[in-house]
């Protein structure tokens, strides 16, 4: 499969003669409310060119709407927003013959089979028949669907949709891959080909925006994410920054007793409890444990590395959303 | 935010909207074929030959052929307005097509203005495909008649303007009865189709000019068959026009304030 497209938007974002090079998206004070409320309250990113970015946050928290306004289907309130330097206002077209968009709800063509969704998606990108044909059998091939190429939407399973709705994104070649929650569903095999094809177009030089839930995956495929809540960021940076920076590098766990809290309190460690669970986040696990264990009537004592998911929970709290 | 009246900006990639229907129209086309095929039978024998014997004549006009053009104008408004309330309400909502194909560089007018398109399209299809039975039953004259296809193409876009103006208000698919039972089915009835506005009082006849557009189809489709210029010609045109770009304008910019948020 070829890519020219990012030829094309390699050359524009150089910048001249030491200039700080532009990304392919630029948010400043980038503001949406609906009816008084503020889904996404002032805030400010850039995407790089061939980054993996990540938006994490509860449900709620202003990721999709981030995205629509990304993807020019909902216009901003206020603040400033730069798509490959053009402004989602003005030129949407000209930005979305460079976008591909998979939505968080399922949005195939239930009137077509596989190949004629891509085909008739091909048509609104104004590419000619036989260049459709040609990328409805290489994406197919792409996502391991060639298989059910003539089959109708229908009767595809959640998984094959999911990667279908992947393959329309890719018709136009487009610099830039918008992904609300990719895998939502999906089983361990359909995410890891997921996550393996990301990969792939990234090595391409695409450049990618995606929201997820899964705090695995966003660490995985991330090279910078934000968490979001209450339609602000809390933190940015690198998945494994934030964790050494938020929680610290590993997590002693223990079974909540009053024991084992009397012993925590009068050593003077910082902890943490959830359900039957105490927590001690520290850089040096073994050595803890082994204290612990010594000090604390404690039967149990478990050391795993920290995860991103320690970061979210410790920044967005344990309460349900929504 | 714009006012419902302004001109919306629409362009020529509407035509992609168009043609996606149309793929998906000819995928079944045979299914899509008979209705009107079956209908126009069904109308001419029932109530022209049937009713018809003991009508006799209106206007020195044979029944059967005086309700041939209502058959015409009457299908012109079913299939542009089904279209634009249920096809279209399927899409936008269930099938969530309209979101799908806004995320490519169509803008949400290029959207609609191809489902308005599409609507008009049904009808000129529709009446394309009854004409043939009307003249095998001899009740239209030709070559005036053809002028019925121009004219399908123009009240259908009227109705499926209006149709869409009612998809982009209504809470669900349920609602869409309401406008169809209490304004498509009156209108059906009292627009000169099977009888002349002139026997009902007048209120009503005023009513009927003023409110109903298929009135003013009717009445343009029965000088095309007949063939005979009617005195409301001027008027009748007109007001399909401005109805038309009325009811297209209006539609296109509700649907915007539906969809984008």
């Amino acid at each position: 499969m070829s890519y020219q497209g990012n030829f094309i938007a390699a050359c524009s974002t150089e910048g001249y003669g030491g200039e700080p090079v532009p990304g392919i998206i630029e948010a400043d004070e980038l503001t949406k409310t609906y009816g008084g409320t503020a889904a996404v309250s002032h805030v400010r990113f850039s995407v790089k060119k061939g980054e993996i970015f990540g938006f994490l946050g509860p449900n709620g928290a202003g990721k999709t709407t981030t995205m629509r306004m990304i993807a020019c289907v909902s216009p901003r309130t206020s603040g400033t927003l730069k798509v490959f330097g053009m402004d989602p206002d003005k030129n949407p077209a000209e930005i979305k013959q460079r976008i591909g968009v998979v939505p968080q709800e399922s949005n195939l063509d239930p009137d077509f089979t596989c190949a004629g969704n891509l085909l008739t998606y091909a048509r609104y990108f104004d590419i000619p028949a036989a260049e459709a044909e040609k990328r409805t059998e290489n994406l197919l091939a792409f996502v391991a669907l060639t298989e059910k190429r003539d089959v109708s939407i229908d009767k595809l399973s959640g998984g094959m949709k999911r990667r279908l709705i992947l393959a329309r994104a890719l018709i136009n070649n487009p610099d830039l891959l918008i992904l609300d929650e990719p895998t939502i569903g999906l089983d361990p095999q359909a995410r890891h080909l997921i996550w393996e094809r990301l990969r792939l177009l990234q090595a391409q030089g695409n450049t990618i925006v995606l929201t997820t839930h899964y705090l695995d995956e966003a660490a995985r495929l991330c090279d910078r994410l934000v968490i979001m809540d209450n339609g602000t960021f809390l933190v940015e940076g690198k998945p494994a920054d934030l964790v050494r920076d938020q929680v610290g590098s590993e997590i002693v766990e223990m079974d909540n007793t009053p024991d084992v809290i009397a012993c925590l309190t009068e050593m003077g460690i910082p902890y943490e409890t959830i359900g039957d669970q105490v927590q001690v986040a520290t850089g040096a696990s073994r050595e803890l444990a082994k204290t612990l264990l010594d000090r604390c009537k404690t039967s149990r004592v478990s050391t795993r590395p920290a995860t991103l998911e320690d970061v979210f929970l410790k920044l967005t709290g344990r309460n349900l959303r929504e | 935010m714009t006012s419902i009246f302004s001109l919306p900006r629409v362009s020529r990639r509407a035509i992609k909207v168009w043609r996606r229907n149309l793929d998906v129209f000819l995928k079944t086309w045979k299914v899509n074929f008979f209705p009107p095929f079956i209908e126009a039978l069904l109308y001419l024998t029932a109530i022209g030959l049937g009713i018809g014997t003991y009508v006799g004549a209106i206007d020195g006009v044979p029944y059967i052929t005086y309700i041939a053009p209502a058959i015409l104008a009457i299908t012109v408004m079913n299939s542009a307005f089904f279209e634009c309330t249920y096809g279209s309400y399927v899409r936008m909502y269930y099938q969530k097509s309209f979101d799908a194909i806004i995320a490519t560089p169509l803008s949400i007018e290029d959207v609609i203005a191809g489902e308005l398109l599409w609507g008009a399209t049904r009808s000129v299809i529709s009446v394309t495909i009854m004409l043939p039975v009307l003249v095998a039953f001899g009740v239209i004259s030709l070559p005036f008649s053809l002028l019925a296809i121009p004219l399908a193409f123009l009240a259908g876009l009227m109705f499926a303007g209006l149709a869409m103006c009612i998809t982009s208000i209504t809470p669900s698919i349920d609602t869409l009865n309401y406008p169809s039972f209490l304004f498509i089915t009156p209108m059906m009835l009292f627009s000169g189709t099977f009888f002349p506005l002139s026997v009902l009082p007048l209120v009503i006849q005023y009513v009927a000019l003023a409110i109903f557009p298929l009135t003013h189809l009717v009445a343009l489709m029965r000088m095309a068959t007949l063939p005979s210029a009617g005195s409301l010609l001027a008027l009748n045109l007109i007001w399909i026009l401005a109805a038309t770009v009325i009811f297209c304008v209006i539609s296109i910019n509700l649907m915007r304030r539906r969809l984008i948020v």
